[in-house]
């Protein structure tokens, strides 16, 4: 695919990045001012790659008028302008499953972590403020919390499984109950009700138009002081500035953050609490992972080049 | 005819309970003589209790340095019949005097089991994916500054080598299982209700493992048994969880494998010698520190004060123990 104009948003992955300049003709869209790119290159352009923080909106698909292709280095794609793709006959493509367990991974474990209070053990060592033995506070079992998840799909299903090995009781909400598929689980109509009986509410579905801000305050106040949000979706899933009051007030117990809604900006307020623990958007950040998704947005790309059924679409 | 007279608790020795829904319990039901609010020196403390005109039959004693029941503790108080440790460990115990002067001893069992399990499972997480050290990254304002956080590694085909299949050891490996993690282990002979691969070596085990957890107890076969050459095995890309106990690990030698990439990283709950820890490993982003917290939670606590008087009842009731160590 040597001919294959591609813009790279953002420079995501070394590898990547390196195999499209290998294999295809590659534009850097941070080395120059958007503009003069545009004016330069704009009708070079047949493929875009881009992530979760940098997609291709209406404005940008606009100015490529020879875009044939979006592929995303990531699953959600709520950064791409779907129904522009669509309205001009775009293809678009993501990387679901390959990152799936290594999100359910972090989820599980930023549940532990906050429950169990790892890092903050941590950074109690790390100070120096060990001092004696039996020098301890009592945190809560994980094993057997409550877990609620929001969205059922690869992702909360690889979540319930691995909870289902500690022993937790597994809740879901999601727009259809699917009781046959899923006998061992709970469902709850609606978000709030789910929370109200859940001790660790897990966000994995995806971000769109009716999933925004999906946690609520009303969600949070459910969910309770010593309920638990685990956010591996997207910052904008949860109401952040209701969110930072309610763990500042002690109105939510805690919460595992992945997403933000400003990445990589993170409310100061939370920088100063215990009973958060925030990672910057590594969900999907393990070498493995990352490779996988590199050589499914290269996979998309060449089967795009060799008119063949794209890998993994969306559009 | 009786009068109506409160009934007379059966005395108890009490070693380091301090937890005080814990206390409180014990003192419900028996008379109590604590050693820690006694004020007074051991010597004169047992001397106490032997001449008490109901001497102590029981003790329940935390584990570690809160005392140590061996033959001049039980010379001293020969009334002793049963000790309870509330530890997980039973170091501080005498077992072959206890089983020659028939004095039964009961521990906490597997009060302790899930929340270690669930403890090491976070740390493994932890290590592998960063977690802590990517939190640390965040709270010092650095992801707008320096952009995307080194990679992880992924947990799915991880070999997970675990010493001693104890209950904490089955407890995780069903857990990991669930991760994608494919479990090795050693312990004394193979077990036969497992499938998962056995190794006759901790070294042998190391050599087949991404993951070396610590889950068995001390013991003179297994202090320093990760040592130099465990860890050379375990090579350069793995990592070890120690939640067993600090001695198991010849720490020196983690210390210098770690400062020289030997070992790609750890996450310790245990040290040598608490409540001291290595300082070179305060500047390590590839290990996880915790303060020997792994067993306890609220739900523990509850758990182990509802053990203690499980055991304690069945005792003075003639009846069998609940988690008894000796008679074995």
């Amino acid at each position: 695919m040597e001919s294959l104009g591609v813009l790279l948003l953002h420079p995501v992955n070394a590898y990547l990045e390196q195999e499209l300049g290998r294999r295809c003709r590659l534009y850097r869209f941070w080395e120059s001012p958007r503009e003069e790119f545009l004016r330069a290159h704009a009708g070079a352009v047949r493929a875009v790659v881009g992530n979760a923080n940098y997609g291709a909106d209406a404005a940008l698909i606009d100015a490529l008028p020879a875009l044939e292709i979006v592929a995303s280095f990531s699953v959600g794609i709520d950064r791409v302008d779907l129904a522009k793709c669509r309205e001009r006959g775009i293809r678009v493509t993501n990387t679901p499953d390959v990152l799936t367990d290594d999100v359910a991974d972090l989820a599980v474990g930023l549940a532990i972590a906050v429950l169990r209070r790892i890092p903050q053990a941590d950074r109690y060592v790390r100070a120096g403020l060990w001092k004696s033995r039996g020098d301890y506070t009592l945190t809560t079992r994980f094993s057997g919390k409550r877990v609620g998840i929001i969205g059922l799909g690869r992702i909360g299903q690889a979540v319930a499984r691995r909870v289902e090995a500690f022993d937790c009781p597994v809740s879901y909400h999601q727009r259809t109950e699917q009781a046959s598929v899923y006998p061992n689980y709970t469902y709850y109509p609606t978000v709030v009700e789910l929370a109200a009986n859940s001790d660790v509410l897990v966000v994995a579905c995806p971000l769109n138009a009716s999933t925004r801000h999906i946690v609520s305050r009303e969600v949070m106040e459910a969910l309770g002081p010593k309920g638990v949000l685990i956010n591996v979706g997207r910052g904008p899933h949860v109401d952040e500035p209701e969110m930072v009051a309610a763990l500042a007030d002690g109105r939510l117990g805690g919460a595992g953050l992945d997403v933000f809604e400003d990445e990589p900006n993170v409310p100061e307020a939370l920088l100063g609490m215990d009973n958060v623990v925030l990672v910057p958007h590594v969900g999907s950040g393990t070498y493995e992972t990352r490779k996988a998704m590199a050589d499914l947005v290269l996979g998309n790309l060449e089967a795009h080049v060799l008119s063949k059924p794209l890998l993994t679409p969306v559009v | 005819m009786t009068s109506s007279e409160p009934p007379v608790l059966p005395t108890l020795l009490m070693f380091r309970v301090r937890e005080l829904r814990f206390h409180a319990a014990l003192r419900e039901r028996y008379h109590v003589l604590d050693f820690f609010t006694s004020g007074e020196p051991l010597h004169g403390f047992l001397a106490a209790a032997a001449a008490d005109p109901d001497p102590p039959r029981a003790l329940v004693a935390a584990g570690g340095d809160s005392v140590s029941v061996d033959a001049a503790f039980l010379d001293a108080v020969p009334s002793l019949r049963f000790v309870f440790s509330t530890g997980a460990g039973l170091d501080h115990i005498d077992l072959g005097e206890c089983a020659r002067r028939g004095v039964a001893v009961a521990n906490s069992g597997t009060v302790y089991s899930t929340d270690v399990a669930d403890h090491a499972v976070g740390m493994l997480v932890d290590v592998l994916r960063r977690v802590s050290a990517a939190e640390r990254f965040v709270r010092r304002g650095l992801w707008p500054l320096q952009g995307d956080y080194p990679l992880g590694t992924k947990l799915g085909g991880k070999r997970v080598g675990i010493i001693g299949l104890g209950n904490i050891g089955s407890l995780m490996s069903k857990r990991l299982e669930a991760f994608g993690c494919v479990i090795h282990y050693n312990s004394r002979k193979p077990k036969e209700s497992v499938s998962y691969r056995y190794f006759a070596t901790v070294h042998d085990l190391a050599s087949e493992s991404d993951v070396l957890v610590v889950a068995c107890a001390l013991s003179k076969e297994t202090r320093h048994v990760v040592n130099r050459d465990v860890l050379d095995a375990l090579g350069k890309d793995g990592i070890v969880i120690n939640i067993g106990r600090g001695p198991i690990i010849d720490e020196a030698e983690l210390v210098s494998a770690l400062a020289e990439g030997r070992i790609a990283g750890a996450g310790l709950d245990v040290f040598e010698k608490e409540p001291k820890v290595p300082a070179e490993l305060f500047s390590m982003d590839n290990v996880v520190l915790t303060h020997h917290c792994a067993a306890f939670t609220k739900e523990s606590r509850s758990d182990l004060r509802d053990a203690t008087i499980g055991n304690l009842e069945a005792f003075f009731s003639g009846k069998p123990l609940l988690t008894p160590v000796l008679p074995r």
